[in-house]
């Protein structure tokens, strides 16, 4: 392992300190937690908090979405390790002004265990607190003996679209209510070419060969749906784009936001001609996404891949929730 | 059964050192169906634990309740709020009882309804709901906790992270299983408990 890190064991309090030091403007820590909150209170003020968490490992997810428009708070667990309902509860406390949090979780156990301790810690004191479990991986099928779909980048597009709205002074019924609505129409799916190495475990979380890919490998290195030989970057479109068209239907006639988003380790190039291969691709479906993003937005340590998320806008709301300014280190 | 507030911090101490022994096997276990980190989650859980218990607790339900807080506050992941669950569910109980069979079957409701796993989902709840009445029986033993923690293996996991895998879960010992069995080995080992 070759990491510039000080001790495996204090990787995220370093973190989480280099972070809120280096954007004192947009974050600050919460005392006594490895949580942070929006430096600029006004903006909070009379609005719903909306916050969200998880293990780290995937910056700059979550921390670097907290801002005006975006997020109130966010809790940064151990390394792909849910955080704790202690933490969450303090995040819960620091976001909210008197009308109510709004948590986003993803789909994992650990995750949601956590978040509902911190809630009903949170009725203990009477602040309404009410959460979506978003769940956009579509490598996993969705079974009842299973977890279920995992939360993986898609959860982005739900953090923007729930800022924006409690910006705009939703309340907590209405962000609820807007989040159940967007929750089935995000759908993502990933490659990986190489797994990440956790710190405190020292090696990889799987082994590709050299010139093998794994198409469906989830941000924490669980297990994808086929292993192959590396092919080109446009038939790796070919397979994620065929995946979410049988998930999603594509039509030339609907309107899509998409979302490639780079796994840790692949170089921005390589992004840029998997998303030059995206839009070609979606050309033959007569799409022009009317919102993108390319970059790494929510990473998994050092792993190499991608992940292609598209999300259709069922409402122009939405679209405008997409393109409303937020203050953040990594929208 | 004897178990006061010296014995419980025994209990912890002596399950505290074999998360320390093995975090690293529990953690190799963890590899292959989660993602490697159980044993150094426990491992900082239970260090919590045993500096928790160095201030002896005013009385057993005030001991449970500690050992619940450190748990839930320092291992996240689904073991925290699992493990924080089952000793929270052992305080509450404990106004009531100092049985221990009965402690840990509300240990085991709880663990339960936290997770919603059932026996056979290859979680600790199999460890769980197969040595609780043995607890109960008084006829707990080594031979009979090894059993429980091994028939994890060729079991499919239907929850958490390993569920993602089907069929290629069988094979591997679930790990939480088997960071229960030495909770059960240490209470079986603690003198003057059972």
């Amino acid at each position: 392992m070759k990491k510039i890190i000080n001790d495996p064991h204090n990787v995220v309090a370093e973190m989480v300190s280099g972070m809120t030091r280096s954007y004192p403007q947009f974050i600050e820590k919460i005392p006594d937690t490895e949580a942070v909150v929006r430096s600029d209170k006004e903006s909070m003020k009379g609005k719903v908090g909306i916050i969200s968490g998880g293990g780290s490992g995937h910056e700059p997810t979550h921390a670097g979405y907290v801002g005006e428009g975006m997020l109130s708070a966010a809790i940064c667990g151990q390394v792909f390790t849910s955080p704790t309902p202690d933490q969450i509860y303090a995040a819960i406390k620091a976001a909210n002004q008197g009308q109510g949090v709004f948590m986003v979780v993803k789909n994992y156990s650990g995750d949601i265990m956590n978040f509902d301790m911190a809630k009903d810690l949170a009725d203990m004191d009477d602040i309404p607190v009410r959460s979506i479990v978003v769940d956009d991986d579509i490598a996993v099928e969705n079974s009842l003996y299973t977890q279920g779909r995992r939360g993986v980048a898609g959860t982005l597009f739900m953090h923007k679209i729930l800022g924006a709205a409690a910006q705009q002074g939703a309340s907590l019924d209405k962000i609820e209510e807007l989040a159940k609505k967007v929750l089935p129409n995000i759908k993502t799916i990933a490659v990986a070419l190489s797994a990440a190495t956790n710190p405190e475990v020292g090696k990889p979380g799987f082994v590709l060969k050299e010139d093998e890919i794994e198409y469906g490998v989830g941000i924490h290195s669980e297990p994808g749906y086929r292993r192959e030989k590396i092919k080109p970057s446009k038939e790796l479109v070919e397979e994620l784009v065929g995946k979410l068209n049988d998930e999603m239907h594509l039509e030339g006639s609907k309107k899509y936001a998409c979302l490639v988003n780079g796994m840790g380790a692949t170089p921005l190039m390589e992004q840029y001609i998997f998303a030059n291969d995206v839009l070609n691709k979606l050309d033959e479906f007569k799409i022009k996404p009317s919102f993108m993003k390319v970059g790494n937005y929510m990473t998994s340590l050092d792993m190499a891949g991608i992940s292609l998320t598209l999300f259709e806008i069922k409402d122009d709301k939405w679209l405008d929730y997409l393109n409303f300014p937020v203050k953040t280190i990594a929208w | 059964m004897t178990l006061t507030v010296d014995t419980l911090t025994s209990w912890m101490n002596n399950f505290a050192d074999k998360i320390e022994v093995n975090k690293q096997y529990l953690s190799d276990l963890d590899t292959p169906i989660g993602d490697g980190d159980h044993g150094f989650n426990m491992s900082r859980g239970m260090k919590a634990v045993r500096e928790k218990l160095t201030t002896k607790p005013v009385d057993l339900q005030a001991g449970f309740k500690n050992i619940a807080m450190a748990l839930i506050s320092t291992v996240g992941g689904a073991s925290g709020p699992l493990y924080g669950t089952a000793f929270l569910e052992m305080a509450k109980k404990s106004s009531s009882t100092d049985d221990l069979g009965e402690l840990l079957k509300a240990a085991l409701a709880g663990i339960q309804k936290r997770g919603g796993a059932k026996p056979g989902d290859k979680t600790m709840v199999d460890v769980w709901s197969e040595l609780v009445p043995e607890v109960k029986a008084g006829t707990l033993s080594k031979d009979k906790i090894e059993r429980a923690v091994e028939s994890t293996k060729d079991m499919v996991a239907k929850k958490g992270r390993a569920s993602y895998l089907g069929e290629r879960s069988k094979g591997h010992v679930d790990p939480g299983s088997e960071s229960s069995g030495y909770l059960f080995e240490a209470l079986l080992e603690t003198e003057g408990l059972l």
